[in-house]
């Protein structure tokens, strides 16, 4: 057993405790230290993952083949890594309207350690507890604002839903050990290519399917999308900004080694099912974005319609759509977090989370304004933004498979996208006109930014620009995560 | 020379912050100076391309920064040039945030230059993309009229739904071709080598012609056209209705007709209907109108008929008439929603009915209208007319019903709505409200209007200047259809074309 293997997610645990710990010690004035020493505490084993060498960034497996460490799952550290230094930024921005933040921060740093758990599981085993230990936290984190009626009715919803999800998915579980004696994916691979018939096996397909359902919960694919919108809604923004980014990329990182690593045979005569998943999703998310008003809740449709726009590159089954995916949700991060952030900084004061909140924003603050612009602007997938690089790479392997394999399905699929590119336009730019040519601004004081505030700013406006505009260094760095999946 | 103008352009605004207006007008116009000296640089009927440049940008895929230019977009690039130029000089009519108004009018002029000048696929679409958002943050802030926020969302969504299906189309393209590059001319010469199949190209054409067609208001796809232009600013519209329109019509002699020969002639029946489409209905529809911004959208989409006709004719001289008329219309629309945005800001209304005897108190702006309108309707030594004359004798061979049609719709109801225009806003009793009007007072803001009124003459007086550049590299679009007829014919048609004139004056003068 290699046990170094998992140093990195040892210190990210051990730093959740100290934080809990710290919270004892520390006077209640200081809070806000707590959180930008764990911010340091996650930049330093971020460079230490990115440097290359050392344990954290070790291949090899642990655990009798339980967990994997490879170019894929390395790449998702990362990216959970940056996730939560980025949401750590904006707690720290929405602590004063909560009590306990402390509790708060360790508890975004143990949903991390659920992620990069995450990140390497090789089994159906550890994939449960990584996503239970995921969905836990989440439960607390999303009611955490225990005053706050929404907040709470928002934990419950999740915590019924994503309970019934997880009943799902261990059950499809059992079903797939029962039929092949295996939970190790590279293992059952190895079992469904040597046995004929097994593949098309019903017991064995319902088992997936069941799986998929629970992973479909998490990244909020139709037809399981429901809890979405109430939760973001209600949750505290950096809970939903959390959501939103980390937990749909876990969900995304597993789809992909269930479906290419354990079951691939499976997957490849799924492809129409996981087609018109995506297209409904991208329509359902799009069409119910439009006439909402909240923009929590808008940005909850807008997630499951990118939820949708990321299984068109599952749907794909090539390597080409598998980087994409990697590709688009690294700008995803840095898109939506900036969202994110400028909602939490806007909004704090006031009551409502209309839109109409940010009218008079590029006078308030042209900062925050330039960032929503920017974020919105490439939420819907326009040049020279993160967004219209990731959606090109997406279609582009779509028409891929499509001519590839013959399957007409997949330019129906593309259409369905342009359609929903088109739709998301309008309410994008709505938020847009909101805060530049809105009538309704009444107060037009100026916004009070500290100085992280302005850093989480101009990191996210710098990713979202070095991703759209020098895609060369992270499509190479896809291109060789997603080579880890090929068996 | 190190770099072109479009390269210029597309370095400056990124530089350039500084919110002051000269220079945004300094930036375009050296711009301007760097596109005149490479357009008389230029050696006509070379065999390969001009002021080459290439930087890899993602090696995986293929995908450079390649910039160069051919016969085909020199005049284009000059001609954006200029009106980008002429649009920074319009643009004092902005009187509210100027600065973001600067930084967006350069980023739509480098990214429109850029897209013109590029010979890579994915910049291709990538710059024109950039130069089409400032376009709906223009129109979204300094809009005019009631219509402003419908407008801006239905120009977005008609305009961001063609520029995604074009996407589909060149992405197939790319993919199907099989070359794995998105440089332009490497894909143009695999695909001479190995052809795609006919299935591909019937499939990845109609792609290309809707996508481009919307971004350029082919009929039936127009309505965004003419209620976009009417409420965007000037300098908006100048540029959009100028240069930017043309990128699609661009695309489609650049990239369609060389990848998809077979397609293109399958479909250049399609082309050529739809087209009468737009010079009759278009231009039906701009003789009822009652306000004058309206009625020059409506005109402008018409114009754009003649130059898919020419499209359509598949032969040289079809091709380099239409290349003539988008760098004329390109000079002609500027010209005409310069004017019309002088007038608005002069009057506040643009309302026909209300205007009259404006020519009386506005004689530079009456008499550069006049002359617009009299481009408009193609009378002979305007840069449109050598245009125009070129197509039909393309169009002639290839669809000659069709033709007549279109000239009818030139001369006739082009004549009729550009004459009424020019009787009731610039003859006729003055209203009294009026009295205060001032003419364009110095020679700086005389400048853009004479400045693109000299290009139409130039152009009119000479086209050779442009024809020796276009029909070397026209030729090279159009592989397998031998035409002899070239440059020898153009003194004919000149003769032949006098005669036209002279019943466009007729017609006038009733």
């Amino acid at each position: 057993m290699n046990a170094s293997l998992i140093s990195l997610e040892m210190s990210v645990i051990g730093l959740g405790l100290v934080l809990m710990l710290a919270d004892l010690f520390v006077p209640p004035a200081r809070r806000r230290f707590i959180a930008y020493a764990a911010i340091g505490a996650l930049g330093f084993l971020l460079c230490a993952s990115l440097s290359g060498n050392g344990s954290c960034s070790l291949a090899g497996t642990a655990f009798n083949g339980e967990f994997i460490n490879d170019g894929l799952s390395l790449f998702f550290k990362r990216f959970f890594m940056v996730a939560a230094i980025l949401v750590l930024f904006i707690a720290v921005e929405f602590s004063d309207r909560m009590v306990a933040a402390a509790e708060y921060y360790s508890l975004i740093v143990f949903a991390l350690a659920g992620m990069l758990f995450a990140a390497s599981s090789n089994d159906f085993a550890m994939l449960f507890v990584s996503i239970e230990l995921i969905t836990i936290t989440f439960y607390v984190l999303v009611s955490f604002q225990r005053g706050k009626l929404a907040s709470l009715e928002a934990g419950v919803k999740y915590l019924i839903l994503g309970a019934l999800s997880s009943a799902f998915m261990i059950f499809g579980i059992a079903l797939i050990w029962g039929t092949t004696g295996e939970l190790n994916f590279n293992r059952l691979a190895a079992v469904l290519a040597a046995t004929p018939g097994l593949e098309t096996s019903k017991t064995l397909l319902l088992g997936v399917l069941l799986v998929l359902v629970g992973l479909g919960f998490k990244i909020a694919a139709f037809p399981f999308q429901i809890w979405a919108p109430d939760v973001y809604q209600g949750a505290p923004t950096p809970t939903t900004a959390f959501l939103a980014v980390g937990s749909k990329a876990a969900g995304f990182v597993l789809l992909l080694r269930v479906l290419f690593t354990a079951v691939p045979g499976v997957a490849a005569n799924g492809a129409n099912l996981l087609i018109v998943i995506s297209g409904v999703t991208i329509l359902y998310g799009n069409l119910c974005a439009l006439p909402q008003r909240n923009l929590k809740r808008l940005l909850g449709y807008s997630s499951i319609s990118h939820a949708g726009y990321l299984l068109l590159g599952v749907a794909a089954l090539n390597a080409t759509g598998q980087a994409a995916i990697l590709y688009y949700l690294a700008g995803y991060l840095f898109t939506v977090l900036a969202a994110f952030l400028v909602i939490a900084l806007v909004l704090r004061q006031l009551e409502t989370e209309d839109i109409s909140g940010l009218a008079g924003l590029s006078q308030r603050s042209p900062l925050l304004a330039a960032t929503m612009t920017i974020s919105m602007v490439s939420l819907a997938g326009i040049p020279p933004l993160a967004g219209f690089f990731g959606k090109f790479l997406l279609l582009k392997a779509a028409v891929q498979a499509a001519q590839a394999t013959g399957n007409h399905g997949y330019y129906c699929l593309v259409f369905t996208a342009l359609a929903g590119v088109v739709i998301s336009l309008y309410y994008y730019f709505g938020v847009i006109k909101a805060m530049y040519w809105s009538r309704e601004a009444k107060d037009l004081s100026a916004i009070e930014l500290s100085a992280p505030a302005m850093l989480t700013a101009w990191i996210c406006i710098a990713g979202i620009f070095w991703i759209g505009l020098f895609p060369n260094t992270l499509l190479t760095l896809a291109n060789a995560a997603v080579e880890a999946l090929k068996i | 020379m190190p770099l072109l103008a479009a390269l210029a352009l597309v370095v400056v605004p990124r530089n350039y912050r500084v919110p002051i207006r000269a220079i945004a007008v300094l930036a375009t116009l050296v711009s301007a100076v760097l596109a005149i000296k490479m357009f008389c640089q230029f050696v006509p009927g070379a065999n390969s391309y001009q002021f080459e440049q290439q930087i890899p940008w993602v090696e995986s895929l293929g995908i450079s920064y390649h910039v160069g230019v051919d016969g085909l977009n020199v005049g284009l690039i000059l001609m954006g040039a200029i009106v980008a130029f002429a649009a920074a000089l319009c643009s004092f009519e902005i009187q509210s945030r100027e600065k973001e108004f600067y930084i967006l009018l350069l980023v739509m002029s480098g990214g429109i230059l850029g897209a013109f000048a590029s010979l890579d696929l994915f910049f291709f679409y990538f710059l024109h993309e950039l130069a089409l958002i400032p376009t709906f943050i223009m129109i979204g802030v300094w809009g005019r009229g009631e219509k402003k926020n419908y407008a801006t969302f239905q120009i977005t969504l008609y305009l961001s739904a063609g520029a995604l299906i074009a996407l589909i189309g060149l992405i197939a393209l790319y993919l199907q071709s099989g070359a794995n590059t998105f440089d332009i001319p490497k894909i143009i010469e695999h695909v001479r080598a190995n052809p795609l199949s006919l299935k591909a190209q019937n499939f990845i054409f109609p792609l290309l012609l809707f996508g481009f067609g919307i971004l350029v208001s082919l009929w039936p796809f127009h309505s965004w056209a003419p209620l976009g232009y009417g409420v965007a600013p000037s300098p908006t519209a100048m540029l959009h209705a100028g240069v930017l329109k043309k990128f699609g019509l661009y695309g489609l002699i650049r990239i369609a007709l060389p990848m998809l020969p077979d397609a293109a002639q399958s479909w250049a029946h399609v082309i050529a209907w739809l087209c009468v489409g737009n010079i009759l209905y278009l231009g039906w529809v701009a003789m009822r109108q009652k306000d004058l911004n309206l009625l020059i959208g409506n005109s402008s989409v018409a114009h754009m008929g003649f130059i898919f006709l020419g499209i359509a004719s598949l032969n040289l001289i079809g091709i380099s008439g239409a290349v003539l008329i988008m760098i004329a219309h390109g000079f002609l629309a500027a010209l005409t929603f310069a004017l019309s945005g002088y007038i608005y800001r002069q009057t506040g209304t643009l309302q026909i009915s209300e205007l009259g005897g404006l020519c009386r108190k506005l004689p530079f702006i009456g008499t550069a209208l006049l002359m617009a309108a009299m481009a408009g309707c193609g009378l002979p030594g305007f840069a449109n007319f050598a245009g125009e004359v070129t197509v039909f004798f393309g169009a002639w061979k290839a669809f000659p019903a069709i033709t007549v049609l279109a000239l009818w719709g030139a001369l006739v109801i082009g004549g009729v709505y550009m004459t009424r225009a020019v009787r009731s806003v610039l003859h006729g009793p003055l209203p009294e409200k009026w009295n205060a009007l001032t003419d364009a007072a110095h020679l700086w803001r005389k400048l853009p209007y004479a400045l693109l009124l000299a290009s139409l003459l130039v152009f009119g007086f000479w086209p050779r200047l442009l024809t020796e550049k276009i029909n070397h590299d026209a030729e090279k679009v159009l592989p397998g259809y031998k035409l002899q007829l070239a440059r020898a014919s153009l003194p004919e048609d000149k003769l032949k074309a006098a005669s036209i004139g002279d019943r466009q004056l007729a017609i006038e003068n009733k």
